[in-house]
C-alpha cells in the first residue's frame, strides 16, 4: 500500500492506495501555523487499523519550504561570491550577511584570478561572530569549473551546520540564479530538517517505519535522505502533485491543458503525450528567481471561493479570497455561490447564495440566473485566456539553431482535464464555451494525493567537456575526470547516462523507473587559427517526470475508490 | 532585482548548427562562449530586458533591397532569413513601442552585401540592416534613417545601398582600407552626386584605441547625426576592432564598446563581424546589452584588459584628429560640393569591380543614374560576372518622381533577354519586383 499526501493551502489531502484501487481518502484541514499537526493527522486518520508493514511508501508534498520563502521566514544565511568581471554582484546580494570575495573563473573554465585564503577565513570569522550557521558558497562559471567553491568549502571546515555550493544544485548556467538556489537551500535546510525529523519521529512512536519521500516541483519524488541536499527542491510541489494525477487520464498522443481549480487560485500545466512540461529555467517565488526544476505551471487568482465583484458595469473575480463561499456561510459572492443559484449544487446554504448574488445581479439590472451564468462564464474565459496566453509565451521560447527554428514546433492542446473541488462543474462549461476535449480527472477532489503516490523519481545531470583544457565534469554530481582530445559526444552521453542511473537510484528511483531522455547534445569544434583544438561538448539528460512504471499500466483503475471498512 | 532602465529588445540567434566552412571565423563556435556569458550573467531574467525570438524573413524582404542573381535561393539559405528575421523582429519591437531599444545578436552577418548579389563576399550574402531599414520604411513610414558601423571593416555593401539615397545617412568608421578587407571606404567616397555628403566614411589608423574611438564618436559622429536628425539610428555593431580579434589590428576594448553604445543611443543595434570569440565578443556583448539597456557596465571588462598596455600613440592621436576634421570639412560643404558633382550632368555613370572574397567571383558593374532635380534619381546596374553570368537591373528609389519611374520601367522594357541572362526592376515607389529571362 502507498500513501499521497498533498498539504494545500486550505486542506490536506491523504489517500491511502492498495493493489488496484483507492482504500481510504481523507481531506482535513490544514493548519498553515502547524503544518505538523496537519500532515500527522492525516496520516494517522489514513493509516487507522492498517499494519504498517503493508504499507511500502508515504509521498509527502507540503507548502512548508513554499510558505517560509513567501512568508519571508528564512535563517539567517551567509553567502559567499566570487565572480569576476560582468554585473556587479552585489545586484544579487541576498541580505546582510552576502560576502563578495577574490576568484574569477572565466566562461572556458580556467581560472583568471585565484581566491585569497585569508580572505575567506575573515569572512568565515565574521558569520561565525554573527551567529550564522548556514552558508551558501557560490561562484560564477562554477559548473565550468567547481575548484573555488570546493577550495572556499575546505577553508570554511566544520564549522557551520551546512554548507551549500552552487554547482551542486545545478549545472545550469545563471549566475545569479545560482546565488539564489544556493541561499534558497541552505536557508530552508534547517526548517526542511526539523520538521521531516520531527515527521519521521512521530511515525516510529507509531511504529510506522515506513519509507518517506518527498514531492519535488518537477513532479519527481526523492527519498528523505537525499532531499537533505536539496530541500528547496520541495518548493512549489502543490501544483505538480496535481498534475502528475491528471497524467493517467491524458490521451497519448495529444497535448494536453491541464486546470486544477481550487478555492483560490487556478493553476495551469500542459502535457506533451502524458508526460508534463517543464520550465526551461527553473522556479519563481517571492523574488527569487531559481534554477530549481519545476513543472511548467501558471497560477491565476481566480478560484470557487474567488470574490465576485460588480463595478463599473463588469464583474471581476479574485484577486482576493475572503473566506468560503456565501453557501458554507462565507461573507462575499463567489464563482461557487454562482453554481448554487443555478442549481448545479445543493449542499449548502441556497438561499444565502442567492442573496449574494441577487445582490450583484441588481446592481447589473439583470436576474439573479442570468448574472450567476455571467459570472460563471466570466471565470471560465479568464481562466481560458490566462490559458491561451501561457501556451503563447511557451511557443515564442527562442531556439539557437536553424534547424529548431525551421522545424518549429508547436504546443497546440486539443484537450483540457480538469480537477480541484469545482471540477465538474467547470468542465461542463468549458467543454460547452470551446472546441476543447473537456475531461474531468476522476477522484477529482484528492487526484493531487494519488498524483504524489504513483509519482517516480526525476533526476537530471549535466556534463560538460572542453577537450582542449582536456576536462569533462558533472558539477551536480562531483564528477570530473581528464580526458584526452579524442573525447566525444558519444562518450560523453554514456558518461551521462551512468551518472543519471547511479544518482536516480541514490535518490529512491527503483531500476525499473529509469525512462531516460536526452535534453541537450550539443559539440563544438572549437578552432584556433585553422586547426581543430580541442571540442567543447554540452550534454543533458534526465529521468522526466511520470508515474512508477508497475502501476502505470492500471494507473486508470487504481483511481477507483473502494472503502476500507472503517 | 536588477531592472533596466531602459526596456531593450533582444535576439539571441547563434545558429549553432551553421557554418560557412568548418574551420572558416563563421562557423557555429562563433557565439558559443558569448552565450555563455550571457546566460551565466543571467541577463535575460534582467527586469525590462526581454528576449524574443526571430522571425524568418522574407523574400520580399530581399526584393525592397537586392538584385539576387539569378535568384535568392542561389545566393542564401535559410539561416541567413533567420539572421535578416532577427533584425526585423526588433525592429518591429522598437517601433510597436513594446521595447525602447534593441539588438539583434544574430549571424550571419550582412554588411558587405550589396545591392547586386551573386554570391558571398566578406562573410555575407544580404544585407541585414539594409533589409530591416527598408522594411521599416514600408510597414511604419520610417523616412530618415541613419545607419552608424562600427565594425572594424568597412561596411561597403550598407554603402553601396545607401549610395543614392539622401535620406539615409551611412557613417562608417573602420581600420584603414589600406590595411584590411575590403580596401574601401574613403574619406572621399560621399555618396552619389544625388546624395552626395550622406555617406561619410572615417578610415582610422591601426592599433587606434578608446580614447580613438570616442573622440571620432564625440567630435564627428555625434555632431553630424544632430545635424541630419534621423527617426531613427542603426549601430551596425560589429565588434572586430577588438584588441584580441585575430583579423584586425585595432586596439578597442568592451569599456570602450559599452561607452559609444551609451553615447550613441543607436535604437536598434546589429551584430556585425567579431571574431575574437573567447577573449573579447563574451564581454563586449555583454557590454553592449547593458549600456542599451541603461545598466552599470563598469565591472564588465575582459580578464586580461589593461588600458595602459593597448592604449594609442600620440602620433595616433594627432592623425585622427586630422581625420576627424576632414569628415566635418566635407560634412559641412557637402550641399555646394555636391552641386559640383552634379553640374549639368543628364546622366551619371561610374564602373567597377567588385570581388566576392568567400565565393571567389569577380563582377564588373557598369552603373547609370539618371540625375534629377525632383528626386534622388533612377538606377541602373549592368552586372557580369567573370563565371559569366550577365544580368541588368534597374531600381527605381523610394521618392522616385514621375518622371524617374518612367524612365525606369522604359529602361527595364528596352533591357532585351537576348542580351541579358536576366532583366530585373525594383520600383520601391509600387514595391514592385520584376525579373525576366529567356
Amino acid at each position: 500500500m502507498f500513501i499521497g499526501l498533498d498539504v494545500g493551502g486550505t486542506h490536506t489531502d491523504v489517500v491511502l492506495i492498495g493493489k488496484d484501487c483507492i482504500l481510504r481518502q481523507v481531506k482535513v484541514p490544514t493548519d498553515p501555523t502547524n503544518l505538523l499537526e496537519s500532515v500527522w493527522s492525516g496520516l494517522e486518520k489514513v493509516t487507522e487499523g492498517v499494519p504498517p508493514e503493508e504499507i511500502s511508501r508515504a509521498v509527502l508534498s507540503t507548502t512548508l519550504t513554499t510558505n517560509a520563502i513567501a512568508e519571508n521566514k528564512l535563517v539567517p544565511t551567509g553567502m559567499i561570491v566570487t565572480s569576476g568581471p560582468g554585473v556587479d554582484p552585489e545586484c544579487f546580494r541576498t541580505g546582510e550577511h552576502f560576502y563578495h570575495v577574490s576568484g574569477s573563473i572565466d566562461h572556458r573554465g580556467r581560472e583568471v584570478q585565484s581566491i585569497d585564503q585569508l580572505e575567506i577565513e575573515a569572512v568565515a570569522s565574521r558569520l561565525r561572530a554573527d551567529g550564522i550557521r548556514q552558508v551558501g558558497v557560490v561562484g560564477k562559471f562554477s559548473v565550468r569549473n567547481p575548484e573555488h567553491e570546493i577550495q572556499i568549502r575546505e577553508i570554511l571546515g566544520d564549522e557551520f551546520d551546512h554548507v551549500v555550493l552552487g554547482h551542486r544544485l545545478s549545472g545550469n548556467l545563471n549566475f545569479p540564479r545560482r546565488i539564489a538556489t544556493t541561499y534558497l537551500n541552505a536557508a530552508v535546510y534547517p526548517i526542511h530538517k526539523r520538521f521531516f525529523d520531527a515527521v519521521k519521529e512521530s511515525l516510529q512512536k507509531k511504529g510506522l517505519t515506513i519509507p518517506i519521500y518527498i514531492l519535488k516541483a518537477d513532479g519527481g519524488t526523492m527519498s528523505l535522505e537525499s532531499s537533505l541536499d536539496s530541500p528547496g527542491q520541495t518548493i512549489l510541489s502543490g501544483p505538480a502533485a496535481s498534475v502528475m494525477g491528471s497524467l493517467p487520464f491524458a490521451t497519448e498522443n495529444e497535448e494536453t491543458l491541464v486546470l486544477d481549480i481550487g478555492g483560490t487560485t487556478t493553476d495551469m500545466a500542459i502535457l506533451i503525450r502524458q508526460t508534463p512540461l517543464l520550465d526551461p529555467l527553473g522556479i519563481e517565488l517571492g523574488g527569487f528567481k531559481t534554477l530549481i526544476r519545476s513543472l511548467r505551471t501558471q497560477s491565476i487568482p481566480i478560484g470557487g471561493d474567488s470574490v465576485v465583484r460588480y463595478e463599473n458595469d463588469k464583474i471581476t473575480i479574485g484577486p482576493d479570497r475572503q473566506g468560503r463561499a456565501m453557501a458554507y456561510g462565507g461573507p462575499m459572492p463567489t464563482p461557487t455561490d454562482a453554481l448554487f443559484v443555478l442549481g448545479k449544487t445543493s449542499n449548502g446554504d441556497v438561499e444565502a447564495a442567492r442573496r449574494g448574488i441577487q445582490n450583484l445581479a441588481d446592481k447589473a439590472g439583470a436576474a439573479a440566473e442570468e448574472m450567476a451564468t455571467r459570472i460563471f462564464d466570466h471565470a471560465c474565459y479568464s481562466i481560458l485566456n490566462a490559458a491561451a496566453q501561457m501556451i503563447s509565451d511557451i511557443n515564442s521560447k527562442p531556439v539557437y539553431t536553424v534547424h529548431e527554428l525551421l522545424e518549429g514546433y508547436q504546443v497546440q492542446p486539443q484537450e483540457i482535464l480538469v480537477l480541484g473541488g469545482p471540477a465538474p462543474f467547470f468542465a461542463f462549461r468549458l467543454a460547452f464555451l470551446t472546441d476543447f476535449q473537456v475531461h474531468v480527472v476522476p477522484q477529482w477532489q484528492v487526484a493531487n494525493a494519488v498524483g504524489a503516490a504513483l509519482a517516480r523519481n526525476t533526476s537530471e545531470v549535466t556534463v560538460f567537456s572542453d577537450t582542449e583544457r582536456g576536462v569533462v565534469l558533472a558539477p551536480e554530481e562531483n564528477y570530473s575526470a581528464s580526458v584526452k582530445r579524442d573525447y566525444d559526444k558519444k562518450a560523453a552521453l554514456e558518461l551521462a547516462l551512468e551518472l543519471l542511473r547511479k544518482k536516480s537510484i541514490a535518490e529512491g528511483g527503483g531500476e525499473g523507473e529509469l525512462e531516460t531522455e536526452v535534453l541537450e547534445e550539443l559539440q563544438f569544434n572549437m578552432v584556433r587559427g585553422f586547426n581543430t583544438t580541442g571540442r567543447n561538448i554540452r550534454i543533458k539528460v534526465q529521468v522526466k517526470p511520470g508515474l512508477i512504471p508497475e502501476y502505470k499500466d492500471i494507473a486508470q483503475t487504481l483511481f477507483n475508490y473502494c472503502p476500507l471498512p472503517e | 532585482m536588477l531592472r533596466a532602465p531602459i526596456k531593450t529588445g533582444l535576439v539571441f540567434f547563434p545558429a549553432f548548427d551553421w557554418a560557412i566552412s568548418a574551420t572558416h571565423p563563421e562557423r557555429e563556435e562563433r557565439l558559443l562562449y558569448t552565450q555563455d556569458q550571457v546566460f551565466e550573467e543571467g541577463i535575460l531574467d534582467i527586469e525590462g530586458i526581454v528576449e524574443y525570438k526571430p522571425d524568418l524573413a522574407t523574400i520580399k524582404d530581399v526584393q525592397r533591397v537586392h538584385f539576387c542573381a539569378p535568384d535568392e535561393w542561389s545566393v542564401m539559405t535559410e539561416s541567413h532569413l533567420i539572421s535578416a528575421g532577427g533584425a526585423k523582429t526588433i525592429s518591429i519591437e522598437v517601433m510597436e513601442k513594446r521595447v525602447k531599444r534593441g539588438f539583434a545578436l544574430v549571424r550571419p552577418p550582412g554588411h558587405h552585401a550589396m545591392r547586386v548579389v551573386h554570391g558571398c563576399r566578406g562573410f555575407c550574402n544580404i544585407n541585414i540592416e539594409a533589409m530591416m531599414v527598408e522594411f521599416m520604411r514600408d510597414a511604419y513610414g520610417v523616412d530618415r534613417v541613419a545607419i552608424v558601423d562600427t565594425d572594424c571593416h568597412h561596411g561597403d555593401g550598407t554603402q553601396d545601398i545607401y549610395w543614392h539615397d539622401p535620406n539615409t545617412l551611412f557613417i562608417s568608421i573602420h581600420q584603414d582600407g589600406r590595411t584590411l578587407y575590403p580596401g574601401s571606404g574613403f574619406q572621399h567616397e560621399l555618396g552619389g552626386p544625388t546624395a552626395y555628403g550622406s555617406t561619410v566614411n572615417i578610415p582610422l589608423p591601426p592599433r587606434t584605441s578608446e580614447e580613438g574611438f570616442l573622440y571620432v564618436l564625440d567630435n564627428a559622429i555625434l555632431p553630424i547625426l544632430e545635424e541630419f536628425k534621423p527617426d531613427i539610428v542603426v549601430n551596425s555593431a560589429g565588434q572586430d576592432n577588438h584588441y584580441t580579434d585575430p583579423i584586425t589590428a585595432m586596439n578597442f576594448s568592451a569599456q570602450g564598446y559599452a561607452q559609444l553604445t551609451q553615447r550613441l543611443k543607436a535604437d536598434i543595434a546589429v551584430l556585425e563581424g567579431g571574431y575574437a570569440i573567447e577573449g573579447a565578443l563574451p564581454y563586449t556583448n555583454l557590454g553592449i546589452i547593458m549600456a542599451m539597456a541603461g545598466l552599470d557596465f563598469s565591472k564588465v571588462k575582459e580578464p586580461d584588459y589593461r588600458p595602459e598596455r593597448i592604449r594609442q600613440s600620440s602620433d595616433t592621436g594627432r592623425y585622427i584628429e586630422k581625420v576627424v576634421a576632414q569628415t566635418l570639412e566635407y560634412w559641412q560643404n557637402r550641399h555646394s560640393l555636391g552641386e559640383r558633382v552634379r553640374g549639368n550632368k543628364q546622366l551619371a555613370e561610374r564602373e567597377r569591380s567588385i570581388f566576392y572574397d568567400t565565393d571567389n567571383l569577380l563582377e564588373t558593374q557598369r552603373e547609370k543614374l539618371r540625375v534629377c532635380s525632383d528626386c534622388c534619381g533612377v538606377l541602373a546596374i549592368d552586372s557580369s560576372t567573370d563565371s559569366g553570368y550577365h544580368i541588368y537591373a534597374v531600381h527605381i528609389p523610394r521618392k522616385a518622381c514621375k518622371k524617374c519611374q518612367e524612365t525606369g520601367y522604359e529602361w527595364y522594357d528596352a533591357a532585351g533577354i537576348a542580351n541579358f541572362n536576366r532583366v530585373f526592376l525594383q520600383d520601391r515607389t509600387h514595391n514592385q519586383y520584376l525579373t525576366k529571362s529567356d
